[in-house]
């Protein structure tokens, strides 16, 4: 049987005193998109940099492609894209996308990728005075020139304009198409609930949740609506059938969640009419992603 | 929009196609970078060509020409492989490059060569222009090209130790700095351009043993003295590259 693109099993990263992985499990399976996300410092760069080979996991085992992360057979097998940096500043956009394809028996079309990723008019520029958004963009280019099974991808879409986060998008839609596994990170849900098949979701070094987006945020629906603060729910739970639940959160902003149909559409509004409230924006969802996200990473900034 | 066949198709290009490929790069990026130009080619030029027409120094009988080449070339091997090298790839190690550079095919060792073809090719460079405006500075060099060449390649090797020595542990800006002190002081005290002989006699054995005067008295006993192989500057030369390069691999850091 085909060896997954990437796993991990029980993972473990300390720097210093501080541990930054911690046990940390994951598979991400061949041909698919797995998105990776957490908050800032939740062990994202450390678990994909000891994927590339980049870092030494302090234990656990893993393997990439089938093989241990710092087999040099690996190197034209994997693309990369480092979170930030590793072009020289001064080296012309085109020239270093030339340079990272001569490495490889049979990349693509540096001129083709340039034109692609919107970057052949700065073909000429150092890379340096590209702005960061074009930065990000060549080194996407870069990662994925070489024709590989497997793309390493660590934030690709920080910094990124909404036409380049949609080209990136697209892009990594393309190469899902074609069969290349994709492992990125991210920290915005919208990003893991479009692109990927698989969403690991992870805090504190430690998986805290994982699946499809649509298992993840659950067939549930809720119901929202917005209206003045401080309503008191107690009468409105009452009125709901059993397994309901009503709450505020932030304050104006009223979230039921049960067997949303037209009899609970009908207990709100009616409830709403009893109390003189005027129910704004009243729609009926899906779970976000940044729901479960919050939910399970805690809303508190760190 | 164009299309993109990303169908995976890996495998690594050939080694000496990678190897070339940095190379051609890194010299690139050198011959284009005009601080490097200052250290590599205009300071020696200038220095061969102000001090062989001004009688400022005393080179002890002979012409000052013939003194001065030698000591010149040696300058440049120095500058290219060493002072540039370190600053280059500390900064290369700054940035992060080193680190991407890690994840394709080229192999570590197939960067350290490509960045010795780089060095050799800069070298190449400097050699052409130097020894055209020695020659035209009437310049007549003796000796055996081969003994020459081996101390170019020999301090070459010493200097690029010393280089990736010091930019694979100190910070970028510690390299910088460093690199740019160890070239002033080299130049002054190796017998560039003021004979070993001028200073005293208690520093001389210490100054002799460093690898600028290796090398500046090695391509002086060739090129002015007509000497075949001058073994002691060889001897020189060799240990600082097996000690310096020994100790480099065991603490370069990548990242």
């Amino acid at each position: 049987m085909e060896s997954p693109a990437v796993e991990l099993i029980d993972l473990v990263k300390r720097y210093g005193g501080a541990t930054a992985v911690d046990g940390l499990s994951l598979r991400a399976e061949r041909g698919a998109v797995t998105a990776v996300l957490g908050p800032n410092g939740a062990g994202k760069t450390s678990t994909v940099e000891i994927c590339e080979g980049f870092r030494r996991a302090d234990s656990g085992t893993v393997r990439v492609l089938g093989l241990p992360p710092d087999q040099p057979a690996l190197r034209p097998r994997v693309g990369v894209m480092l979170q930030a940096g590793g072009v020289p500043p001064a080296v012309r956009c085109g020239e270093w996308l030339r340079l990272v394809a001569r490495f490889y028996a049979r990349p693509l079309d540096a001129g083709a990728l340039l034109v692609r990723l919107g970057l052949a008019d700065h073909a000429r520029t150092p890379y340096r005075r590209l702005s960061g958004g074009q930065q990000q963009r060549l080194s996407l280019a870069a990662a994925v020139i070489g024709r590989p099974e497997l793309v390493f991808l660590d934030e690709p879409t920080a910094g990124l304009d909404p036409q380049a986060r949609h080209a990136c998008w697209d892009l990594v839609g393309e190469l899902r198409a074609a069969g290349v596994s994709v492992v990125l990170t991210t920290h915005h849900m919208d990003e893991a609930e479009r692109l990927a098949d698989h969403v690991v979701i992870i805090d504190r070094g430690r998986v805290v949740a994982e699946g499809s987006p649509a298992s993840l945020t659950g067939a549930e629906r809720q119901l929202r609506f917005r209206a003045r603060p401080g309503l008191s729910l107690d009468e409105l739970l009452h009125a709901l059938p059993g397994g309901s639940a009503a709450k505020e959160s932030p304050a104006g902003h009223y979230i039921i969640e049960g067997q949303v149909g037209p009899e609970l559409l009908a207990t709100v509004t009616t409830w709403c009419a009893a109390e003189g409230v005027m129910a704004d924006d009243l729609s009926i969802e899906r779970r976000t992603l940044e729901d479960v996200f919050l939910e399970l990473t805690g809303r508190e900034l760190r | 929009m164009t299309t993109l066949d990303f169908t995976p198709a890996p495998a690594a290009a050939p080694f000496a196609r990678m190897v070339l490929a940095q190379a051609a790069a890194e010299t690139r990026a050198t011959l284009r970078n005009g601080e490097q130009l200052l250290l590599t080619l205009i300071i020696p030029v200038l220095l061969l060509v102000g001090f062989s027409l001004a009688p400022l120094i005393d080179v002890g009988g002979g012409r000052r020409i013939d003194f001065l080449a030698p000591g010149v070339l040696a300058l440049a091997i120095m500058s290219t492989a060493f002072t540039g090298q370190a600053i280059a790839t500390g900064f290369e190690r700054r940035y992060g490059v080193l680190k991407r550079l890690g994840a394709t095919p080229l192999s570590r060792a197939g960067l350290l060569l490509a960045k010795t073809v780089a060095v050799l090719a800069v070298e190449g460079v400097q050699v052409v222009v130097i020894v055209a405006v020695a020659l035209a500075l009437g310049w007549r060099p003796q000796g055996s090209p081969v003994g020459a060449l081996l101390l170019v390649l020999l301090g070459t090797a010493a200097f690029s130790g010393l280089g990736l020595l010091m930019a694979g542990v100190l910070r970028a800006e510690a390299t910088l700095a460093a690199a740019n002190l160890v070239y002033l002081v080299l130049l002054g005290a190796g017998g560039v351009i003021f004979p070993l002989s001028k200073f005293p006699a208690g520093m001389r054995p210490a100054l002799e043993v460093l690898p600028i005067s290796a090398l500046t008295g090695g391509l002086r006993a060739v090129l002015a003295g007509g000497a075949a192989l001058p073994l002691g500057a060889l001897a020189v030369l060799a240990a600082w590259a097996v000690l310096s390069l020994g100790i480099a691999a065991r603490t370069f850091r990548w990242e």
